[in-house]
């Protein structure tokens, strides 16, 4: 009885802090990938530290341990407290928590001993790949069992968001894991797809993981925490709902831009640039939804760093979801694809979307999870937002002039049709900005250090709140 | 009829029940729940704790 009066916090808290144990993790390995780049002998002739393995184990660490945790923790949070219901089980909370755990652990140890199905994003093999879909399986459960147990009438969109991603995540990691173990021990398997059916199946999954992991679900975030921290409701619900149907009917389509120019057919390519170019539309409708949540409160923005974040998040998204659509045309992209420039945008759209919305929603979650009135230091989230910011600009501007330059370079012919410049002259050239990147990227990760010892503060000596109280349903009021 | 007709005739059904989302969601009638759902997420008290008639309130709010 006493449970049922109560949220579920311990998951959420668990998760929370994770996703700053994480983040911290996962970008020090991309700090040091981005040093490799500048000094290869930093991997000491050790396969193990090869830019090869860590990229992979940067890449998963930031998607799926850091953004993971943080969407675990948002998710478990706004559900319950927009249903008005405690998770459904508190044990299967728990096995996604630990099973989540394992599935990071794992990928940390098997990607450096080059352990990989090579599919981007996909990297894991098998073993793994089976216990993340019973994994997901039982995240599902959890979550659209508490909705279906909700007190309240109206589902909350967030929720929407969040149901979407949980289906089409699942959706995505079954069709393209879908592969033939040949080995247990020595965790091999071979793809079920062959050729360009299997790079399309790939960039399906990979454009999706970005357009429903990397979009959708920290949509729903915005949409609680946004108006949360704004103290206003969102400035248009039902754009938020066309918001939400109209990157559901989208988003599937765009993964073909990924493979322009290669043997896939014309018209798939085409059709993938078509359906990009609309993703704008849903894309800036939802930018605009969140920004203006602000009209009226735009004085809050001086002093409140915590919008700070999540008002620069979505300008970044505004940012990261034009360049991609203008990337995705295919005369752009054949000066685009293969260099830094790609590498830039993603980084716009991972640095400056998706970790400030998700640190932005931490700042604002941890200290309601502890008992706390607000984070122990205000300043020094003040602090974090400002070195965040200046690491993305000059990670992104850098790799901008890297990438329009590489691309260039490459395509620069004489007049009698050879390469004006050998391939090692365009990699002489990027020297200098890979330097930028890096200190964007260790300022980057200074912020998330500021964080950790913010959240260290906050969280010491608190108290862990386990008496958060559902509402009474309305009529039972005494 | 091959599978073409069909993946046809699943897009333009995708395309018009788009519309018709457009249209509900738009329509006059369903303001007042969209406005009631915004509402409630101002509504919910964040510091209220069992036993606790109600905590301190955060700072700024």
């Amino acid at each position: 009885m006493e449970a049922q009066t109560t949220y579920n916090y311990k998951v959420v808290r668990q998760f929370a802090i994770m996703t700053v144990v994480w983040g911290i993790v996962g970008m020090l390995v991309g700090v040091i990938i981005a040093a490799e780049l500048i000094w290869p002998q930093m991997s000491f002739d050790l396969p193990w530290l090869t830019f090869g393995r860590l990229r992979p184990l940067h890449t998963n660490a930031v998607i799926f341990a850091f953004g993971g945790c943080g969407l675990f923790a948002a998710s478990y949070y706004v559900v319950q407290r927009t249903c008005h219901a405690r998770l459904i089980s508190d044990g299967l909370a728990a096995f996604t928590f630990w099973g989540w755990q394992v599935v990071i652990l794992a990928a940390a140890i098997t990607l450096p001993l080059g352990y990989t199905s090579s599919k981007e994003y996909a990297e894991l093999e098998w073993p793994i790949d089976i216990l993340i879909t019973v994994i997901w399986v039982v995240y599902a459960i959890v979550f659209f069992g508490t909705i279906m147990k909700r007190k309240t009438s109206h589902i909350y969109v967030a929720n929407w968001f969040f149901g979407a991603y949980i289906i089409t995540i699942a959706l995505l990691h079954i069709v393209n894991n879908a592969e033939l173990p040949v080995s247990f021990l020595g965790m091999k398997s071979y793809s079920a797809y062959a050729g360009v059916q299997d790079a399309m199946v790939q960039w399906w999954y990979g454009h999706n993981a970005v357009g429903f992991f990397l979009t959708t679900a920290f949509l729903g975030m915005m949409y609680y925490f946004v108006p949360k921290q704004a103290g206003r409701p969102v400035y248009s619900y039902r754009l938020s709902v066309v918001h939400f149907w109209a990157l559901i009917f989208t988003y599937m389509w765009a993964g073909p831009h990924h493979l322009h120019y290669t043997a896939l057919p014309d018209w798939t390519q085409s059709l993938g640039m078509v359906f990009s170019l609309i993703l704008l539309a849903p894309s800036w409708g939802g930018m605009i939804n969140g920004i203006m949540t602000l009209s009226g409160a735009w004085h809050k923005l001086r002093t409140d760093p915590i919008l700070k974040f999540l008002v620069t998040s979505l300008s970044f998204y505004g940012m990261s979801t034009f360049e991609g659509p203008m990337m995705s045309i295919k005369t752009v992209n054949a000066l685009s694809h293969y260099t830094d420039w790609t590498v830039g945008h993603v980084h716009s759209g991972a640095l400056g979307w998706v970790s400030m919305v998700t640190i932005g929603s931490m700042y604002y979650l941890i200290p309601r999870l502890f008992g706390r009135e607000q984070m122990h230091s205000i300043k020094l989230v003040t602090a974090h937002f400002w070195v965040a910011t200046i690491g993305v600009v000059l990670y992104i501007a850098a790799l901008w002039i890297s990438g329009v330059m590489q691309g260039l370079m490459w395509r620069a012919v004489n007049a009698d049709g050879t390469l004006t410049y050998s391939f090692a002259e365009a990699v002489k050239m990027v020297y200098p900005f890979y330097t930028i990147r890096l200190v964007g990227g260790v300022l980057f990760l200074t912020g998330m250090l500021i964080m950790a010892y913010n959240v260290y503060k906050t969280v010491a000596g608190s108290r862990a709140v386990d008496d958060a109280a559902i509402p009474a349903p309305a009529g039972a009021h005494a | 009829m091959d599978i073409n007709d069909l993946r046809s005739i699943v897009t333009v059904l995708s395309f018009i029940t788009f519309i018709g989302i457009l249209a509900w969601a738009f329509s006059g009638r369903r303001k007042a729940a969209f406005d009631e759902a915004a509402r409630s997420l101002m509504e919910d008290d964040e510091f209220a704790r069992v036993n606790v008639k109600s905590a301190p309130k955060a700072a700024g709010h």
